[in-house]
């Protein structure tokens, strides 16, 4: 089937099978490698986007499910090649990868997290940012500079 | 994953039509069961149909309690949650928070927020998964399933684990029920999975009755504690916990913990749920 959405504010439309999933549409199909498959259990969330501003697992989503949707991978969030998200920078300053696999989706978690708490005027807190890394999973860090680099973010969001 | 046919319905009536005439057709709401579960290659419909943007299916409403035309000041409020509605809208409804806080914070605190952004109480509800949060809580608070052809009572609608009342064709529309007088949810997570090693719904209704339905810890699914109830019945409080036996016998022993574990688990989360 032909399916049309928006993705990084580009239109676009590919004619994929119907099982195929949001993940694939987006790697396999418009090539932006950018979002990662970590698991095939919905749990480690590397392959996070935004669908109409809202964080979700691509791997547990159909393509078809997206049509006619806003996406935004973690290619979208820069708003050019020179410069990038606050939240980028956060993670590149704060030593938030390692080896990095996990952080498209952390950054794309970590975005939305921020968003959703300034938008209804909480509190960002240590112990929020943890609790809303639950779907999240890094084999690297150990997670403590990636609690930083989103307070980090977080502020410059602010600022931004 | 199989192949399978996407359909995107605008109403639940163009679903019963699909679903009546397709070899095996499965509701996709939120498909945070229903996905992995193809890409597992555990289910294989030969049709999906989304919900998601079928109308009047996704909102919490609130209407006061009125007698002969008058809101009455008691509060007796009911609760109507929209089959479509997600853990994420559940979690964050202002009204619902004013009235009922402890199913707010019960939706915030399933699996996580990509989870909660897509995942729904009907698909939940009509999963029945014996982890699952939302049987507890609907079970606690003799709720009730609407569906496209009738209304069911929660009590003869779980009926262990992934079994429910629903039948061939049916299609969840909202759940219901009276706001309680107090009530509350102890969750024990599993870390890894984050469902419920044991969960303990308490609600105490506004004629007094109280009911406690316990899951992620029976054998077969969700169910309502007896001892319990008849202890919080006579006092409300988390000291009443301590007096009462709950037995081993029925509960789930698995890799994650032993049934004399959960059972111990089942009186601490009571507690927390008191809290
Ligand atoms: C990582 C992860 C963690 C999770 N953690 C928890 C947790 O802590 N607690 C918890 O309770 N759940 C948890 N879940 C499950 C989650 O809440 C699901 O959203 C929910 O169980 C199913 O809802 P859904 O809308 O995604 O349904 P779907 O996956 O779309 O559907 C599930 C089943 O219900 C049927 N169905 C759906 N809607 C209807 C309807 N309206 N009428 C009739 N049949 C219908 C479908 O055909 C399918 O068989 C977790 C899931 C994941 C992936
Ligand atoms: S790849 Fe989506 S959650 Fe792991
Ligand atoms: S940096 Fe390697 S998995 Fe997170």
């Amino acid at each position: 089937m032909k399916i049309a959405m928006t993705v990084n504010g580009k239109s676009v439309s590919r004619d994929v099978p119907d099982n195929t999933l949001l993940v694939e549409y987006i790697r396999d199909h418009l090539r932006l490698t950018g979002t990662h498959v970590g698991c095939d259990t919905s749990q480690c969330g590397a392959c996070v986007v935004h669908v109409d501003g809202r964080a979700m697992k691509s791997c547990t989503m159909l393509a078809a499910s997206a049509s006619g949707a806003q996406v935004t991978t973690v290619e979208g969030l820069a708003t050019s090649k020179d410069e990038l998200h606050p939240m980028q920078v956060a993670f590149k300053e704060n030593h938030g990868l390692q080896c990095g696999f996990c952080t498209p989706g952390m950054i794309m978690t970590a975005t939305d997290m921020v968003a959703r708490y300034q938008g209804q005027g909480k509190e960002l807190t240590e112990e929020a940012i943890r609790h809303e890394l639950e779907g999240n999973i890094c084999r690297c860090t150990g997670y403590h500079n990636i609690v930083k680099s989103i307070v980090d973010g977080a502020s410059k969001m602010t600022t931004a | 994953m199989y192949e399978t046919n996407f359909h995107s319905v605008s109403s639940p009536q163009e679903a019963e039509a699909i679903l009546a005439t397709a070899t095996d057709a499965k509701i996709l709401a939120g498909g945070q069961t229903l996905i992995p579960t193809m890409k597992q290659r555990l289910a294989a419909p030969s049709d999906v149909i989304d919900l998601s943007r079928a109308e009047g299916l996704r909102g919490v409403t609130i209407t006061k309690r009125k007698v002969m035309g008058v809101i009455k000041a008691d509060g007796g409020e009911t609760v109507t949650i929209g089959a479509m509605t997600t853990h994420a809208e559940v979690a964050a409804n202002a009204e619902l928070a004013e009235v009922f806080p402890a199913m707010c914070r019960l939706a915030g605190n399933i699996g996580d927020p990509a989870v909660r952004h897509r995942g729904t109480i009907g698909g939940s509800v009509a999963n029945n998964d014996p982890a699952a949060d939302y049987p507890a809580a609907l079970l606690a608070l003799a709720a009730t399933i609407h569906t496209n052809k009738r209304e069911i009572a929660a009590s003869d609608y779980f009926q262990g684990m992934f079994e429910t009342a629903l039948q061939e064709g049916e299609i969840i529309t909202a759940v219901s029920f009276q706001a309680p007088a107090a009530g509350g949810y102890g969750k024990f997570p599993n870390p890894a999975s984050r469902y419920a090693m044991a969960g303990v719904f308490v609600a105490r209704s506004k004629d007094g009755a109280v009911r406690v339905a316990v899951t992620g810890a029976g054998e077969n699914g969700v169910f309502r504690h007896a001892g319990l109830e008849a202890a919080l019945t006579a006092d409300y409080s988390a000291n009443a916990v301590d007096g009462v036996e709950v037995s081993a016998e029925g509960l789930m022993s698995d890799l994650h913990g032993t049934a004399a574990y959960r059972a111990n688990l089942i009186k601490v989360m009571a507690k927390r749920a008191l809290a």
